[in-house]
């Protein structure tokens, strides 16, 4: 067991190690000019700066160096915390996060909830109702939640509960209030995609063998799916916990920006129409930390509900 | 050794969330009763075209690509005129989708902005297939050493999220139509490569994979004339699901301010200048995304139907 | 009037009463009926075998009396009376006081019937509760079952989990669910397919003394007639959704009046059916040795379990000889290591000591691309003709893939001897342009065969060759696999679980058991003069043996056949 855990700590770590280079790849290399890039940030031209001054820019962000000596001290700089300068805000991008985060978080929060209550109820009574039209509603419902574009349903919410019914304030920061509309935006398409791995999961999980076991020893269907099926349908749901954090997060650029609050998610959008790569990337690297986290914790919470996991041998042919 | 050693989890290899709408149970054919000379091919087909819903929503989203090649069939007016006369104007029997701010016919311009959009969308798919189908069908067959790196990297790529990493792409090559497609496609690779990989692993252990290599095929001749015919079902219906996604993705990219410049009428954009005038005329923004909306939908339900009748 | 579920009650009505059933399935709004007008009595005490092929409706007919029917299922007429209440259309609630109470359940597959991520204990104790049992008293009693039921260390075995145990522990944990709800009557569903032939023998030896203590009724549903005539005192026999014939065991089976009963008494493979060592062909050692595989050993890594094994020999030190013109059986359990040999003698494993000779050449050791010239030599018929072709191809071009890998034939000769092909398999030429999902598994075997036959092979593999069939369509491939023989002077190597389906076939035995042979001779040698006792194990646990026994010395007097 204690080798198990090991392995999945050292493989998160792996990985975060891996996007931060991935990032870096991309924000680095990519771009034909980097220092071009970097000086546009504080609208600056390459044009209008003479070779000198190109060199020098050159050095001050470090640019000179050979690629994979830039790579190292960037790497050695984030290990000890820093992420750099925003190049439009002039303040340490861990700074400008620290303070950006926490109403991210929150509205995340409020929406991963939401998310699990609403997705999971769907899936269960999609999986218990019996009468067939009913039945084919609660299945097809959330293909409409995750076809339609996140902004706009937003935007829709806005008009319709803002600005027509008047209950809940379109923009801003404060109170809760404000915090109903996004985080309900944000919770349909991720507990639309949880709906619908649940169901199916359910749905294959009350056909198997097991199920009829139960059911003749006099269980009722509620129970049956309550205490067998469940345990065994939440497996695949876990598994993409991951995702679905990750999705909530990459919900929070759009919604940030729709009803214009403070967040990372619209720090994100600015940085980007900025071209202000410190941040970008310091944001990217702080979206895997949190993905490999969550999945670490359920990495680590899966042999508890499957105890097959650790002690399943693979398949050994006779 | 036979570590498990997915960074991910033991059991994320074959869900693919995209995929995981719901299907009804299939229908067991009885294999008892010969039919006269019908192919699977020539049996499925009829089976599709017998759904109303598949037809209506696979003409539509023809239409759509149609409308994106020739825009100029579906309408008679310029995108790009304005008209301060007749602004904000609301939908009727003149322009159907009413007006923007600037006078211009809001049907016309959807219907224009579909060729940057669709092509965007397309381009991002065409990445997508190309890359997550080599990866994916290298790393499943071939398997070893290779298969563990290729995988460690896709599983890499699932931790940065789809859209962060196009954010990440923009930033790096600049806006416009092109960056966002190469942006989206790069974010939509690992789940293609990921469903390619499984359903290869998957056709590769069934007995008649053996029974040709026991009839004496070489490696080759398994991977084209077996493997790969009996696997691509799933990733074209991934294929056709993805290109909503990228659609979408597209659109938010757009939204946000990283497509292609005004005047030019992507979706995104349409909607996010129709923004500023959602209290006195929201069907700037909404129509426009109502558009999107129908799009998306009609390829899910053609993927999903794709799916159900196997 | 409803079930009080006192064990030990005297009753004089018939535990459970079917009068003139009718069942079907709805489908695209159509009624496809599965049970046509079926009666059934099952008086309390008595053992009742009800015997049918696949689709005879005998496993809907038990779904019906316990009112699991899948959701399309209906009863469109007749009546279910479970100790004289009516419950045809109950309501789910009257049901579930039935269910595990009155009529309990023991599925059939041991490796999916119970919950995975629950432990043994709490899915007994589920069954005890439903009892009534207080809640005090559950954890002791959930310990009895499963001794009862012959589970060794129980209080220890409850707290564990479905997959750390092996599927006969499994078996008998099913059946201490159901013996837990003290049941009037239990239903066994396919008690024996899918369990070593050992391990089924002990465990409805066990299975039959405890109903047998506690006056419990069994029904037993299975296809196995050599079951029911052992254990069961009355069979019931099923075809098409309507009772052919009824009566006691012993009668039905000696002197079947229906012709349904006899082609399934025929179609059963019986140890007596006269097998190619028997026929006198006796030059069993004086026909050259086609394949020889000496020495073979062969292990597989094990992945890495908290003090568990490293690995495991799936084949230790096996010498076996194939001579020409007839058929080498591999007979073991599952673990025995007899389809691992076969796979290496195909060269699909390398072994790691020990060669295999095919006609004086050394396979082992030989990289694929060496050996494709010797392929069209020897070939392989599979276990699943489900799964054997490929969906995407015609039967035509299923059955010359061996001519169009190994480039032995243009497209004109191809077509000539695919004809030939399903000829030799007695299929119409009509069937060339078919795709195998349009054919039964029957027909899709044949093809299996008539691919294998394709190069002109002199020896083909075959792998358990007719386990996935149904029995009366594996007595025809059994014999076409014959005629095949004896025309085209085939050699075979046939690995089976099945004695009955070796008997059929071989001329030479070996007999395999944790990886080694443990005994190998002449066919008739090793089936009726065992020298191990192993392989006697084995004959002895072969269902139905006593039966043929009986048939065969026409004894009239009853026979015991529960062993203590």
């Amino acid at each position: 067991m204690l080798r198990y855990v090991l392995g999945r700590i050292a493989q998160a770590l792996l990985v975060l190690w891996a996007a931060y280079t991935v990032t870096f790849v991309v924000l680095y290399l990519l771009p034909s000019d980097p220092v071009a890039l970097m000086l546009s940030a504080n609208n600056v031209q390459l044009d209008s700066l003479t070779p000198d001054q190109i060199a020098a820019a050159r050095a001050r962000f470090g640019l000179d160096q050979p690629v994979h000596l830039q790579y190292l001290h960037l790497l050695l700089r984030a290990l000890h915390g820093d992420l750099g300068t925003s190049l439009t805000a002039h303040i340490p991008v861990t700074q400008l996060l620290a303070s950006r985060l926490p109403p991210t978080l929150l509205l995340s929060s409020v929406a991963v909830v939401l998310a699990l209550v609403g997705g999971v109820a769907l899936a269960f009574l999609a999986a218990y109702v019996q009468w067939r039209p009913a039945k084919l509603l609660l299945t097809r419902l959330p293909s409409l939640g995750v076809s339609l574009p996140t902004f706009w349903v937003g935007l829709l919410l806005i008009q319709v509960f803002a600005f027509t019914l008047h209950w809940v304030p379109a923009t801003g920061n404060l109170g809760w209030r404000s915090i109903v509309l996004p985080a309900v935006t944000m919770a349909i398409p991720t507990s639309a995609s949880l709906a619908q791995v649940l169901t199916r999961s359910l749905r294959d999980t009350l056909d198997e063998p097991y199920v009829t076991t139960a059911r003749a020893k006099g269980l009722s269907r509620f129970q049956v799916q309550l205490r067998h099926a469940s345990r065994n349908a939440a497996l695949p749901v876990l598994t993409i916990l991951g995702l679905l954090v990750g999705a909530t997060v990459t919900g929070a650029i759009t919604v940030e920006t729709v009803f214009s609050r403070i967040g990372v998610g619209r720090l994100a959008a600015e940085s980007v129409l900025a071209q202000d790569v410190p941040v970008v990337q310091g944001i990217v690297v702080v979206a895997a930390l949190a993905f490999v986290l969550v999945n670490l914790v359920v990495d680590l919470l899966y042999p508890l509900i499957d105890p097959r996991v650790v002690h399943a041998p693979k398949v050994v042919r006779p | 050794m036979t570590l498990d050693v997915s960074p991910v989890s033991p059991v994320i290899r074959s869900v693919s969330p995209v995929l995981a709408d719901p299907v009804p149970p299939r229908r067991t054919r009885s294999a008892a009763a010969p039919d006269a000379d019908r192919s699977p091919r020539a049996q499925r087909a009829r089976a599709l075209l017998r759904r109303p819903g598949f037809v209506l929503a696979l003409v539509f989203v023809v239409l759509v690509v149609v409308a994106a090649l020739a825009p100029s069939l579906f309408t008679t007016y310029d995108p790009y005129a304005t008209a301060p006369v007749a602004r904000l104007t609301p939908p009727g029997a003149a322009h159907w989708f009413g007006t923007d701010e600037l006078g211009r016919d809001l049907y016309t311009r959807v219907v224009f902005g579909s060729t940057l959009t669709i092509s965007a969308a397309l381009g991002a798919i065409t990445i997508a297939l190309v890359a997550g189908l080599s990866l994916g069908v290298v790393s499943g067959y071939f398997g070893g050493w290779l298969d563990a790196v290729l995988m460690r990297v896709v599983d890499v790529s699932l931790a940065i999220p789809g859209l962060l990493m196009a954010l990440a792409v923009v930033t790096a090559l600049g806006f416009g139509t092109l960056p966002v497609a190469v942006a989206v496609g790069v974010g939509i690779v690992p789940g293609f490569a990921r469903t390619t990989r499984a359903e290869v692993l998957r056709v590769k252990t069934l007995p008649y994979i053996e029974a040709a290599r026991a009839s004496g095929a070489t490696r080759s001749r398994i991977l084209l004339r077996h493997v790969l015919p009996n696997a691509w079902g799933p990733v074209a219906v991934l294929a056709v699901l993805d290109f909503g996604v990228a659609i979408l993705s597209v659109a938010a990219l757009s939204f946000l301010g990283f497509g292609a410049a005004p005047p030019a009428a992507e979706w995104g954009t349409l909607i996010a200048r129709g923004r500023d005038y959602l209290v006195t005329a929201p069907w700037v923004s909404l129509l426009p995304g109502l558009f999107v909306g129908l799009v998306v939908i009609s390829l899910n339900h053609v993927a999903r139907t794709l799916e159900e009748v196997r | 009037m409803s079930a009080s579920g006192q064990p030990g009650r005297p009753s004089q009505q018939p535990v459970v009463e079917v009068r003139d059933l009718h069942v079907g399935y709805r489908r695209h709004r159509m009624l496809r009926p599965a049970v046509r007008g079926v009666d059934l009595r099952i008086e309390p005490g008595e053992t009742v075998a009800v015997v049918g092929g696949s689709g005879s409706g005998k496993t809907t007919m038990a779904q019906a009396v316990l009112g699991l029917l899948p959701p399309t299922g209906v009863v469109t007429s007749g009546q279910v009376i479970i100790e004289g209440d009516d419950v045809t259309h109950a309501r789910d609630r009257v049901l579930r006081r039935i269910r595990g109470s009155v009529v309990g359940l023991v599925p059939q597959d041991p490796t999916v019937g119970l919950n995975p991520t629950q432990r043994i204990g709490a899915q007994v104790a589920e069954a005890v509760r439903h009892r009534g049992v207080p809640e005090r008293s559950v954890s002791a009693e959930v310990v009895e079952a499963l001794s009862d039921a012959g589970l060794p260390d129980a209080a220890v075995r409850a707290r564990q989990y479905p997959h750390e145990l092996s599927g006969g522990l499994r078996q008998r944990v099913l059946i201490a669910i159901a013996l837990a709800g003290h049941p009037r009557l239990i239903i066994a569903d396919e008690p024996t397919s899918a369990l070593d032939v050992t391990v089924q023998r002990r465990i409805l030896d066990h299975l039959e003394g405890l109903v047998a203590e506690r006056g419990i009724a069994l029904l037993m549903i299975t296809h196995d007639l050599g079951v029911a005539a052992d254990r069961a005192d009355r069979v019931v026999v099923l075809d098409e959704g309507r009772v052919v014939e009824t009566g006691p065991s012993r009668q039905v089976l000696q002197h079947p009046s229906a012709p349904e009963t006899r082609r399934l008494i025929d179609d059963a493979p019986s140890l007596t059916a006269p097998g190619p060592g028997d026929a006198g062909r006796d030059d069993g050692d004086q026909a050259p040795p086609l394949l020889r595989v000496e020495g073979i050993s062969k292990s597989f890594a094990l992945p890495r379990l908290t003090g568990g094994a490293r690995s495991v020999r799936a084949v230790d030190g096996v010498s076996l000889v194939a001579r020409r013109g007839q058929t080498l059986a591999l007979v073991g359990e599952s673990g025995s290591g007899k389809t691992t040999t076969l796979r290496v003698a195909l060269g699909l494993e390398a072994p790691d000591a020990g060669r295999v000779v095919f006609d004086g050449e050394e396979l082992t050791g030989r990289s694929w691309g060496a050996l494709r010239s010797l392929r069209s030599r020897f070939q392989l018929v599979q276990q699943n003709p489900f799964s054997a072709l490929d969906p995407r191809y015609t039967v035509a071009q299923c059955v010359t893939e061996p001519l169009v890998a190994l480039r032995l034939a243009n497209r004109a000769g191809r077509r000539t001897r695919a004809a030939e092909l399903l000829e030799q398999v007695g299929l119409p030429a009509s069937y060339l342009g078919r795709y195998p999902a349009e054919l039964s598994g029957g027909q899709r075997q044949r093809i299996a065969i008539a691919r294998a036959l394709a190069a002109h092979p002199d020896l083909v593999f075959l792998d358990e060759p007719v386990s996935a069939l149904d029995v009366s369509v594996q007595a025809q491939i059994l014999r076409l696999l014959g005629e095949l023989q004896a025309n085209l002077g085939l050699t075979y190597l046939l690995v089976s679980h099945d004695l009955a389906v070796v008997a059929q076939l071989a001329h030479h035995i070996a007999v395999l058991k944790d990886g080694a042979v443990v005994e190998q001779g002449p066919a008739a040698q090793v089936l009726h003069a065992p020298r191990e006792a192993y392989t006697r194990e084995l004959l002895d646990a072969v269902p139905g043996r006593s039966h043929a026994a009986t048939a065969r010395d026409t004894v009239t007097a009853p026979q015991s056949v529960i062993s203590p």
